[in-house]
């Protein structure tokens, strides 16, 4: 899959093209994320690449997590990841090398990773855009609620018991939300900057890992076909 | 205490990933400061004339839109301003984003004085009393203020902005 760049939502404004067509962009601050460790197949049983971002504060840090970054020559860094990429493309990769959103130059489409903001026990309604009751016609306390949540109901038809996975109220929000194919608006290397279209998980300030994109349907498929050339 | 900060953050662009809350919004501005364009100062109740841009194919040509503007909302890059005019009697409103490159210029054709800043009570009035009361009796209408008088040629009427706009 290749291995992605880590970056923090700065925020979302919009651009306007030479067209006059307004763009609503998120601005992320991309990098530089620098090598902290290659694992290889000979050693560790696997081809991965470990990257750094965000410098931090060694007081802000531990002395095992100091002194590993050290190892790659790299100031105490907030963010480690790790990404598993080919045994033959280990070679591209040192210790100690910065990666900055330049590699995601001439690419078109990106995709966005991040924690979405949590929102707490949430009700059927706003978790899973039921349709709720009924608000008037004799509903009494019961507006927002799911309704039946079966009878007689297993996974094999019948049966006491509800099916399993039914949707209900719960916990909703900070989890891991990839934004599939984002447009890529700008990239602004002597700021670390990159723009893409429309928006991207989480709060202001939240890590996010960006991609080439993995999935493109058809249309974006064709641009990249026909940029290519 | 601004002037500290963007210059902070222009000696040190490369540090932009350790970037504190106050940070956030100073990035945004820098992207969204080149997108800005100067604006006429022109007050809901003035008269308009926005000069706009129409791509058909490869042709381009230019439109012109007066009225009244009954509102301006949005700041900076967001502004928008909504022009009331009327065309057979029927009211025509366009909301116009100030800040896009098909809004080649904006002219003040006449200021009025209102009490308001939503002038959206124009939609209701009809006949007489649609008429907003013209600034030209008060100080504030003067060439000075970058403001033409009607019927009147200045040199120096045009609002200081007016070459930026031209030019885009």
């Amino acid at each position: 899959m290749g291995i992605s760049l880590l970056g923090k939502k700065v925020g979302m404004t919009r651009v306007y093209t030479e067209k006059g067509v307004s763009l609503p962009v998120t601005v992320i601050a991309c990098g530089p994320c620098v090598v902290t460790q290659v694992r290889t197949p000979e050693k560790d049983g696997y081809a991965a690449v470990q990257i750094g971002f965000d410098e931090v504060e060694p007081r802000n840090s531990t002395m095992p997590q100091i002194g590993h970054d050290m190892k790659a020559g790299a100031e105490p860094m907030r963010h480690h990841r790790e990404f598993r990429i080919e045994a033959k493309d280990a070679g591209e990769f040192s210790l100690g090398q910065t990666l900055t959103v330049e590699k995601l130059a001439g690419t078109l489409f990106v995709d966005v990773i991040g924690t979405s903001k949590g929102k707490g026990f949430a009700g059927v309604m706003k978790r899973h855009h039921f349709k709720g009751m009924f608000a008037s016609h004799g509903t009494e306390r019961k507006h927002r609620s799911p309704g039946s949540i079966g009878s007689l109901c297993s996974n094999r038809g019948y049966g006491g018991g509800l099916k399993k996975g039914k949707r209900m109220a719960g916990h909703m929000g900070d989890e891991r939300v990839t934004n599939r194919s984002l447009d890529v608006v700008q990239i602004i290397p002597e700021k670390n900057l990159l723009l893409v279209k429309g928006s991207v998980p989480g709060g202001k300030n939240g890590l996010v890992e960006i991609r080439p994109a993995v999935r493109l349907y058809k249309g974006k498929a064709n641009k990249v076909k026909a940029a290519s050339k | 205490m601004e002037d500290t900060e963007a210059g902070a953050y222009d000696l040190d662009p490369g540090e932009v990933g350790n970037c504190e809350a106050s940070m956030t919004s100073l990035i945004i501005e820098e992207i969204e400061k080149s997108q800005i364009k100067a604006q006429p100062g022109f007050q809901p109740g003035d008269t308009i004339n926005v000069h706009f841009r129409i791509v058909e194919g490869d042709k381009e040509r230019t439109q012109m839109f007066q009225g009244v503007c009954i509102s301006r909302h949005g700041r900076g890059i967001n502004e928008m301003a909504t022009v009331r005019k009327l065309v057979d009697e029927v009211g025509v409103e366009r909301i116009f984003p100030l800040c896009s490159p098909l809004v080649a210029k904006v002219e003040i054709v006449r200021r009025a004085d209102t009490r308001r800043a939503k002038l959206y009570y124009l939609r209701d009035r009809a006949g007489k009393s649609r008429r907003l009361r013209d600034q030209r009796r008060g100080v504030k209408h003067n060439a000075k203020d970058g403001v033409p008088i009607p019927g009147q040629e200045a040199p120096k009427a045009a609002p200081a902005a007016a070459p930026a706009e031209a030019k885009a």
